[in-house]
């Protein structure tokens, strides 16, 4: 079975790195899964535990909804960022425990339509300790383009060494 | 995962305005199943439900975990159908996304079980998660999506994606 399921692009970081963006996404597929597994050189006091994540450079019309955990309260966010966009608790940040890399799946259907472009967005990040991270999230880019590159950082701060991405392609036939 | 070689596209339907129920009928071989809906109703609203083999019984339940007042969680049991939305349900402005996995579905010692993620945004957001239970030792043979409520029609555009998943 051709294309169904097929790894688009795969980046490791070898040295500390602003951000990470896949280009010329194809379009010839139906779906994306973006999977990574990241850390930030910010701490939590500096919001290191929260990721940018924005299509085709632009950094407008992104809403999403947050419900997390931290491993005593659950809590609910909305976010309306009119500049850069922000996933919550979805980078390790750079004080939890050493070596420990979030684990982030990012769904994004439909990515070529001409309507608004839904994602969703699982996240955790473990830290062996009293803080730590789940997010399940709903994102929107209201923008009718086709998705043509996608871009992942850290909210402050870099991406570190050893951080991984991978973009895959699914096609529904 | 092997790419390409065990996530296989089933059957896609696009709906066109005139039905409020999908019905996969023809999936054998696999051993998980992954179901991608995106879409809105074009009047009104309802939930998103899910049956299997046409089983109208009260054979159902589910539990969910959702965005509402920071964090809120409920269940159903001995329902007619798998509620797969609560507050991410269809509406005729902003679609809903739902990604939904079943497992071991041709099991014939086992109940049924499906883990489903529902979005919708912006403006009355809504993130869900969703376990639900079909109380059946029987092979899933059909699976069938509609709307709840009023029964709407699915928008026209919207799109159902049965997709299988093969153990290595």
């Amino acid at each position: 079975m051709a294309n169904t399921y097929k790894l688009i692009e795969a980046k490791t970081l070898t040295t500390t790195t602003t951000d990470i963006t896949f280009t010329s996404i194809p379009q010839t597929y139906t779906d994306l899964k973006l999977v990574y597994s990241a850390r930030s050189n910010a701490n939590t006091g500096s919001e290191g535990y929260d990721s940018v994540f924005y299509f085709n450079g632009a950094q407008s019309n992104r809403t999403s909804k947050v419900l997390r955990g931290d491993g005593s309260v659950t809590s609910s966010n909305t976010i309306d960022e009119a500049a850069t966009f922000r996933l919550l608790r979805a980078i390790e940040p750079n004080d939890y425990t050493s070596s420990i890399f979030c684990n982030v799946e990012i769904y994004i259907p439909n990515y070529t339509s001409s309507n608004y472009k839904s994602f969703s967005v699982d996240s955790v990040l473990e830290n062996n300790a009293t803080a730590t991270g789940l997010s399940f999230i709903a994102g929107q880019w209201s923008s009718t383009a086709a998705i043509t590159s996608i871009t992942v950082g850290a909210i402050n701060g870099s991406l570190v060494a050893y951080s991984t991405f991978y973009l895959y392609g699914i096609s529904n036939s | 995962m092997a790419a390409g070689s065990t996530y296989t596209p089933i059957a896609t339907t696009t709906a066109n305005g005139s039905v409020n129920s999908i019905t996969f009928n023809s999936f054998s071989g696999y051993t998980d199943l992954v179901l991608i809906f995106l879409g809105k109703v074009s009047s009104g609203s309802g939930d998103l439900a899910l049956r299997f083999n046409s089983d109208t019984g009260t054979n159902y339940s589910n539990t969910w975990l959702n965005s509402q007042s920071n964090g809120s969680s409920g269940r159903a049991s001995s329902a007619s159908s798998i509620t797969l939305t609560e507050s991410s349900y269809l509406d005729t402005v902003r679609d809903t996304l739902n990604i939904m996995n079943i497992m071991n579905y041709s099991n014939s010692n086992t109940y049924k079980t499906v883990l489903a993620r529902s979005n919708k945004a912006p403006t009355g957001y809504a993130v869900e998660a969703k376990v639900g239970l079909w109380r059946s030792t029987s092979a899933i043979t059909s699976i069938t999506l509609f709307s709840t409520g009023s029964n709407p029609n699915f928008e026209s555009g919207s799109t159902f994606t049965l997709y299988g998943i093969l153990a290595a």
